[in-house]
């Protein structure tokens, strides 16, 4: 995925994990660079099982993980530059959201005043000020998540797991906890995010991993993914005043495989095996009178990636 | 990196806050009231004996009531109450945090997993102690409350009263230290943890007709060695009978070789189980 060095990437090299005879994932090998990094893929295609090994939770059958240049064997020094917030919707009994984050930054042989000040500090920034004092038994399921997200984020990790950490939030903190993850990874931090929601994926990702059945089937920027599916063609939108005229001066070109023109009759879809040529051919078309008001990559997103890869195993959202 | 160079500071800390967020789970959960039922329970037994000789106008015989809280001590509150209890409070340390997929909080913790076991271990150990230790004294009280205070002083002072309390004290507290590490390990080994109670519960009642070298690696061999008091032959029926199998000791440990093995048992168990909580991972899913 990059050329980062090991003591600042996270590293898999050939991971696999079975559980007794069932495939966790298989022949694993990953660099992630700082930023937001997004596995995507379909119920059991095996994300929560890579963030349980790069967090040490579960052992990998074969391989080896390195996060920050630490192993996950190494839980001493692991915790103290990484946060997980797993997906796991269960809470130590009987404790306050402060509790919960206070008795946890404890546990890191923190003094009172220190695990108070940095409680507090992580607490406020999920916005959970005001509900600190209350059982979390009493918390909405967004409460739970954010808390939980708290937990993960109070000793100011480098690296940030997060296993479905937008489910159950509402629109609003749903978007001031995507601010929250971009801020985070413009500190220069890693976030591993998983998501079921293509589209959030897509605004929020610097890389996505595409897991399907145990393997990964993708990884990198989300562009250069697409650019390497070779056998569908890309679909570029383009918006003009003439689409007929423009489609029969493309057709003659067979690297184009499909134009289209579009309901409203204002622009036209194209489908090309080589987009880079195909951009070349629109400029010396626009220079020959055809008012081309803008041109776009129409599949370039996860969602798209995500069925070409990965088909329809799973409705993506 | 040498002994003296590792974090012990960083570790104490470590332990007193695992201990401070175990032990009001442990000393406060409503699914552990049964365990107070059966800690407390000889107390109420002894509080109705006194009562009755009470109000009965009868003075009690002090030997006859040493003897009978001897047997009680050995055949019921180490036996089970302490045994029971234990399970309750120590299997539940790591085994009901699974069940209420809660452990993976620790496990991300910079906390090094020995660490964790100990200061789990010592929550247990505590409200253990503090729940045992408390019945024990009560249950002393309550079984010579109704005698004259002159009595009471003349056996605590001048007929070695005082050093049979702090005797059964001791043995409570060992019991728990001997049990607790044996059902912290079970919760730990095992998933179902009736299996390794009814296995212990076994062991420990066979023990007495084991050869001498199998006895040394039960709990109730080392605790019934420092029992003050012998449990009487007419408490015990005949010789063959099961609970002479239970009170007897053939060979007992001297009270060091009791105590020192007692720990040794302890600390090689709890060593086993920090070997498998080195490795052990979080599979919810699967319980």
């Amino acid at each position: 995925m990059n050329d980062v060095a090991p003591d600042k990437s996270i590293v898999f090299e050939d991971v696999s994990k079975f559980y007794g005879e069932v495939l966790g994932v298989n022949r694993v090998n990953l660099s992630i660079p700082p930023g937001i990094t997004s596995l995507v893929g379909p119920n059991g295609s095996g994300k929560t099982t890579l963030m349980n090994l790069m967090t040490g939770l579960v052992e990998p059958t074969r391989g080896r993980i390195s996060v920050l240049g630490l192993s996950p064997r190494q839980p001493e020094q692991l915790f103290r530059r990484l946060g997980y917030c797993t997906q796991y919707d269960s809470f130590p009994r009987g404790l306050t959201g402060y509790q919960f984050v206070y008795s946890y930054l404890r546990l890191f042989g923190c003094g009172h005043a220190k695990a108070r000040e940095l409680a507090v500090q992580a607490i406020g920034r999920v916005g959970l000020g005001e509900a600190a004092e209350r059982s979390i038994a009493s918390y909405s399921k967004g409460m739970r998540q954010r808390i939980k997200l708290a937990q993960a984020i109070c000793h100011n990790p480098a690296v940030l797991v997060l296993d479905e950490p937008l489910n159950g939030l509402d629109p609003l903190i749903r978007a001031e906890t995507i601010a929250l993850f971009r801020a985070l990874a413009e500190q220069g931090l890693h976030l591993i995010i998983s998501s079921h929601v293509l589209h959030e994926v897509d605004v929020i990702s610097d890389q996505v991993v595409l897991l399907s059945n145990g393997y990964v089937v993708a990884e990198g920027e989300i562009r250069g993914v697409r650019d390497e599916i070779q056998e569908h063609p890309m679909q570029i939108l383009i918006r003009c005043n003439q689409p007929g005229a423009l489609a029969s001066q493309v057709f003659l070109h067979d690297y184009v495989v499909e134009a289209r023109v579009l309901h409203d009759g204002m622009g036209l879809l194209v489908k090309t095996r080589d987009a880079d040529r195909f951009y070349l051919l629109l400029n010396r078309i626009a220079q020959n009178g055809i008012d081309i008001e803008s041109v776009a990559p129409a599949d370039d997103d996860v969602l798209s990636v995500y069925e070409y890869l990965i088909g329809t195993e799973e409705p993506p959202k | 990196m040498s002994f003296r160079k590792l974090p012990w500071a960083l570790w104490r800390r470590q332990i007193a806050a695992v201990v401070r967020l175990e032990l009001k789970k442990t000393l406060f959960a409503r699914r552990g009231l049964w365990i107070y039922f059966l800690a407390f329970a000889p107390v109420l037994l002894y509080a109705a004996h006194s009562f009755v000789l009470i109000k009965a106008g009868r003075r009690g015989d002090f030997g006859e009531d040493t003897h009978m809280f001897a047997a009680v001590f050995q055949f019921f509150y180490l036996r089970l109450a302490i045994f029971f209890g234990c399970v309750g409070i120590f299997m539940n340390l790591f085994r009901g945090e699974v069940l209420d997929k809660s452990l993976h909080y620790y496990f991300l913790a910079p906390i090094r997993r020995e660490v964790l076991l100990v200061g789990k271990y010592l929550s247990g150990l505590l409200a253990a102690a503090v729940i045992f230790c408390c019945s024990t004294l009560l249950q002393l009280v309550a079984l010579y409350w109704y005698f004259n205070s002159n009595v009471i002083q003349d056996y605590l002072f001048h007929a070695n009263g005082l050093g049979h309390v702090a005797a059964y004290l001791g043995v409570t507290l060992l019991a728990c230290i001997g049990y607790g590490s044996i059902f912290l390990a079970a919760g730990v080994l095992f998933r179902n943890p009736l299996v390794p109670t009814l296995v212990v519960l076994l062991w420990e009642t066979i023990s007495g007709v084991l050869p001498p070298l199998l006895q040394k690696c039960s709990v109730i061999f080392y605790l019934k060695s420092l029992c003050p008091v012998s449990v009487p032959a007419s408490i015990t029926l005949d010789k063959g009978s099961l609970l002479t199998l239970l009170a007897v000791n053939v060979n007992p440990a001297s009270t060091v070789t009791a105590i020192l093995g007692l720990l040794t048992l302890s600390v090689a168990v709890l060593a086993l189980s920090s070997l498998r909580l080195r490795r052990m991972e979080i599979e919810y899913g699967a319980e």
